[in-house]
């Protein structure tokens, strides 16, 4: 068989996926980056080879997501993409006809605005990170309840309770406040959900033309309280798609999909990478003032690539991406 | 007396050059540096926008290397840099630097104002140097800006990566090293030779016109080299603002003829937004509206975190973009900007430009 693989390396989660030439989703995994995002990696490498069909051979893989440079040079990725790109990737192949897609993640959230096939405009939060999944996290900690049960819970809510969403620690203040005046807590958790959605649509989504259908996507579409928060406010249906929370990895196994069917073959270094030595190691460069910090990254001792100077000293060159 | 100036691109360029000109003895600060901006913001106020955090860590720096006056751009208007040349001095007068203070306001009326300002700086020396000396910067201000236009030209079809830039610079350093203005027509000469050895292939590439506030436009350390990784994508860059049209526009006003201007600009802008905004806001419509009407593929519009002119252009493109079909991103810079964040959004957009070009050619 042959399959595509798509790694998206996020600030919180690290998600794997496995494609097959139909572009269909054959197997997923879903872990936390927990900071380290070369284990995370590797540690998704290694499940998703004991997951692998029989006789499955990789033609093509793709990386997105913060750590995507990163996740590009340690698997051997063929296309590394940003997470618009392969958002928006997914959700048209996956949802066709999506002309609106919400995407909240770990710590971003971003709006695409599909017509037609074709991405025409987007956003993605700037200055601020309120209403992220770093947050609901923190917030279901709190309250001691579990990030799963978080969404069932406010569902049950009949009168959401208005929390401040301008600010994630206000919304906290705010919360606790309200906790302490004796309001139930479904009511609470739903009144979250309605702050942050009010957050995004004013910060994220300002400006932009929200129009049917809307895909609801990203790992904080798990919770049901946002979907419902999401519905109230666009008065439309918000549709969750297969493989909400890897949408990114899907996106990218779907692009490197088309970009190795013009007959280049794969730079995946094979599953074994998962067990090669690779450190990431950072210096400060003192040729200016500036100092910046360049990351080194080795494979078994050996320097395999560098980045974060300003002046091209370090880094060594990587090809260019040619528009095609 | 030791003058010094702050930087925006390639500004100390055309100023040094003005000043040794007329005998001034002048500091040019050290490039603006991360070093830089963290000297400034510790002592700016927190809400002011990034161009005075960076202005003072100029000072500051210059300071350091013996610099006792400053030549400091002024203005009136809606936008809070007129006011921007006292701020700074006080700060600096709190902070124990010993420096005086030359403001070159913008003539209200009559070109002498600004020539009775550049008296305080020069003496007695004899008008006619002094306009020489003003020619000679605003020369070299063109050859600046020319080199800058090829570079964003070749980077997008550059074979080796970071060759236009390599070039870009040693071709600066010609420049920048001619000393009096017989000098400067062969150092052009060198510099178009050295930039005319870039190899480069033909290539399809995209044409993005970069609208918006003067300093982050113009200062790469500020839009955190937007030129260079567009280039690098594949993007001929454009921008609406180039240092010698600034200066012929607001020092001169408007008295070379021929040249783009900001008329240019408030003509086209005209179904949008007709009235002065404070800043580069009119600029900044106008531009966006020039650059469709060219056949643009895309405008990138950026400005530093709180700057209102700017702030009131941002509200109206979408309306632009909605009409037109034009897309346009806003990228906002101030210290906290992360170059990650802002790779990612000019990525995504060059994909979306690239993917709208691909089907506009199939379905032509």
């Amino acid at each position: 068989m042959i399959g595509f693989l798509g790694l998206d390396v996020g600030s919180v989660s690290t998600n794997l996926v496995l494609l097959n030439e139909e572009g269909r989703v054959l197997k997923s995994v879903y872990l936390r980056t927990s900071g380290r995002p070369i284990a995370a990696l590797q540690k998704g490498l290694r499940q998703l080879c004991g997951l692998l069909p029989a006789k499955t051979a990789i033609r093509g893989v793709g990386a997105t997501g913060s750590g995507r440079h990163l996740a590009g040079i340690i698997a051997g990725a063929d296309v590394v993409k940003n997470e618009i790109t392969s958002h928006a990737a997914a959700a048209y192949r996956l949802v066709p006809g999506v002309r609106t897609v919400l995407e909240i993640g770990g710590q971003d959230s971003k709006i695409i605005i599909i017509r037609n096939g074709v991405v025409v405009d987007f956003a993605m939060n700037t200055v601020c990170a309120a209403g992220t999944g770093s947050f609901l996290d923190q917030q279901a900690a709190r309250l001691n309840i579990k990030i799963e049960d978080f969404g069932k819970a406010a569902l049950k809510s009949a009168a959401p309770v208005r929390i401040a969403g301008r600010c994630a620690v206000f919304a906290e203040s705010d919360m606790i406040h309200k906790q302490q005046m004796g309001y139930d807590l479904p009511d609470i958790l739903a009144g979250l959900c309605e702050a942050l959605v009010r957050n995004y649509l004013n910060n994220v989504g300002k400006g932009k033309d929200i129009s049917d259908p809307v895909v609801f996507q990203g790992g904080v579409a798990a919770n049901q309280g946002m979907k419902a928060a999401f519905e109230r406010a666009l008065q439309t249906e918000v549709i969750i798609p297969p493989h909400f929370d890897v949408m990114g990895a899907v996106g990218a196994a779907m692009l490197a999909r088309d970009y190795v069917s013009r007959g280049i073959p794969t730079k995946f270094k094979g599953f074994g990478a998962a067990e090669t030595d690779f450190r990431a190691g950072s210096f400060e460069c003192d040729g200016c003032p500036n100092l910046c910090e360049v990351v080194e990254i080795k494979e078994e001792g050996r320097v395999i690539a560098r980045w974060g100077d300003r002046c091209g000293r370090w880094s060594i060159r990587v090809a260019r991406e040619k528009i095609s | 007396m030791k003058v010094t100036f702050p930087h925006m691109g390639n500004l100390w360029i055309c100023l040094e050059a003005m000043l040794e000109y007329l005998g001034v003895e002048t500091v040019v600060p050290p490039p603006s540096t991360k070093k830089t901006l963290s000297l400034g913001s510790k002592h700016a106020p927190e809400f002011a926008c990034m161009p005075l955090k960076l202005n003072l860590g100029n000072f500051m720096e210059a300071s350091d290397l013996g610099a006792d006056t400053i030549l400091m751009a002024g203005g009136c208007g809606p936008c809070r840099f007129g006011y921007y040349a006292q701020v700074e001095y006080e700060i600096l007068c709190d902070l124990g630097y010993r420096y005086s203070l030359v403001v070159m306001e913008p003539p209200e009326r009559h070109i002498s104002e600004f020539l009775a300002r550049i008296r305080q700086i020069t003496g007695n020396r004899s008008w006619l140097e002094v306009i020489r000396g003003i020619k000679f910067g605003y020369q070299k201000a063109r050859a600046v800006d020319g080199l800058e236009m090829t570079a964003m030209r070749l980077r997008p079809r550059e074979i080796d990566p970071g060759s236009t830039d390599a070039a870009l610079s040693a071709a600066l350093e010609e420049i920048a090293g001619a000393r009096r203005p017989e000098d400067l027509p062969p150092a052009i000469g060198r510099a178009r030779e050295i930039m005319g050895g870039v190899p480069v292939e033909d290539r399809p590439v995209i044409r993005v016109g970069l609208v918006g506030e003067i300093y982050t436009v113009l200062e790469p350390f500020a839009n955190l080299e937007i030129e260079k990784k567009l280039g690098r994508l594949g993007v001929e860059v454009d921008r609406s603002i180039y240092l010698s049209e600034w200066i012929n526009d607001h020092l001169f006003m408007g008295l070379i003829r021929g040249m783009r201007s900001s008329s240019l600009y408030k003509k086209s802008a005209s179904p949008y937004l007709r009235h002065f905004v404070g800043g580069h806001g009119l600029e900044t419509m106008g531009g966006a509206v020039y650059y469709n009407s060219l056949g643009y593929d895309g405008v990138i519009q950026i400005l530093p975190f709180t700057c209102m002119p700017e702030i009131v252009a941002q509200s109206i493109l979408p309306g632009f973009s909605r009409d037109t079909g034009m897309p346009v991103i806003t990228l906002i810079s101030d210290e906290q900007s992360g170059d990650a964040g802002l790779q990612t959004r000019i990525e995504a957009f060059v994909d979306l430009l690239a993917e709208k070009k691909r089907r506009k050619e199939w379905s032509a």
